[in-house]
């Protein structure tokens, strides 16, 4: 009895101590690519390259999905506040939840699983072709070359895909409330005017963004960096990336809100 | 894909992110109005309450919008609330205009109503109003309400 306590007990710390030397090793990971990402802003192109391929190529999948929030947030609204005989304050409901949760947060959301599950297979599969080693070979520094670039892309894209998320999502919503439902035009965009804050609401709402944009990129160069040389390790990291960042953005949202918005 | 193609596709993506935050800046947002109040001259105002005043609240004047409040302090001399106001320098108020809580709707946001005076001597930067009526309390409303039912009850 008391060797399979014991060995219950073995069986915790192991997994405690692999969390937190991997913990460490993403951290380590982390500082690394910052301190080396000189090279990053040396060569731009290489930035330029993933903004193309982290932003540009987002851009659809956002302007899509932000039509369609901000449209339902406007059928939704109009519905529910039309009982309270408020229908106009739906600009203000549809701005308000985009620009503090649902455009950061669905934006981050989307980023992870269109560009965060790219550039982990991406990186996984150099791994495994050993393209990384034969970098190394060269005197190449892979982190420099490679994870640099892909960071700086990503955190720069995600606050200007979540920015146009809100501004596309706000003209679903106007859409759908002033064009199809026949809500006064003036009273919509006065209320939302009155309403949103450029502090409160819009610079914490890119706040929130650029706090995603760093975790979705760290993680996923991570889950791409750490994966297993093999099929079955770069599609088991690509699933963790998605998985873990979908968490930490949803974590982070709440600890965000939590410090921004308690003192309104 | 070469490397002017990535260069244009990127510009046009960055030119629409920054597109985007000035249209939720400008149009979304109130920062056209904060901008325009850059020149504005403070008055204060004491209150013996003030119910649910927030700092930013706008400051009207005959329904217009003249300013914000901009600070609410606790003075604790005379027990009272001290409001700062912003008022814009394209409008002066005369020495003796008065200052009262009112609330928009029924369910609306408080803001403070500035109502204009007859004296000839105009306010200026950093002056106190001196006619203020604070904020009806809807509990006291009902309080004394209740009271005066109750007196006239006695009464009978």
């Amino acid at each position: 009895m008391p060797e399979r306590i014991a060995g219950y007990l073995r069986g915790i710390g192991h997994q405690v101590v692999g969390g937190l030397w991997r913990l460490g090793y993403a951290s380590r990971f982390f500082a690394l690519t910052l301190l080396r990402s000189a090279v990053s802003f040396r060569r731009f192109h290489l930035v330029m390259r993933e903004l193309y391929f982290a932003g540009v190529l987002s851009l659809i999948i956002i302007v899509v999905s932000g039509l369609f929030v901000g449209m339902v947030l406007g059928l939704q609204g109009y519905e529910t506040l039309q009982k309270y005989g408020a229908s106009d304050a739906v600009g203000t409901l549809v701005a308000l939840s985009l620009t503090r949760e649902l455009g950061p947060v669905v934006a981050a959301l989307l980023f992870a699983s269109r560009a965060g599950s790219a550039m982990t297979a991406e990186i996984g599969l150099m791994k495994a072709t050993e393209q990384i080693s034969a970098m190394e070979m060269m005197a190449v520094d892979p982190i420099a070359r490679v994870v640099g670039p892909r960071f700086w892309g990503g955190l720069i894209s995600m606050p200007l895909l979540a920015a146009i998320f809100s501004a596309v999502g706000v003209f679903g919503g106007y859409l759908i409330a002033v064009v199809m439902i026949g809500v006064d035009a003036g009273a919509f965009w006065s209320q939302m005017q009155n309403a949103v804050d450029l502090r409160q609401d819009i610079v914490n709402g890119v706040i929130k963004s650029v706090v995603f944009g760093v975790a979705v990129t760290a993680i996923a160069l991570f889950e791409g960096y750490d994966a297993p040389p093999t099929a079955e390790g770069v599609s088991g990291a690509t699933t963790r990336t998605v998985v873990t960042s979908s968490l930490a953005i949803l974590g982070l949202d709440f600890v965000l809100t939590a410090l921004m918005f308690t003192g309104v | 894909m070469n490397r002017t193609m990535i260069d244009l596709w990127v510009g046009i993506f960055v030119a629409a992110g920054i597109v985007a935050l000035m249209v939720l800046a400008l149009k979304v947002g109130n920062a056209s109005t904060t901008l325009n109040m850059g020149d504005t001259y403070r008055v204060y105002a004491q209150f013996e309450n003030i119910g649910g005043l927030k700092p930013r609240a706008p400051v009207k004047s005959a329904g217009v919008l003249v300013g914000r409040v901009d600070e609410i302090q606790f003075d604790s001399k005379t027990f009272t609330a001290r409001v700062t106001l912003n008022v814009d320098r394209r409008y002066l108020f005369p020495k003796d205009s008065s200052v009262s809580i009112l609330t928009s709707g029924l369910l609306g946001e408080q803001y403070v109503g500035l109502e204009a005076g007859g004296d000839d001597v105009m306010l200026k930067d950093g002056e106190t109003v001196k006619l203020t009526q604070s904020a009806v309390v809807l509990e006291k409303l009902i309080g004394q309400f209740l009271y005066n039912k109750a007196a006239e009850g006695g009464s009978k």
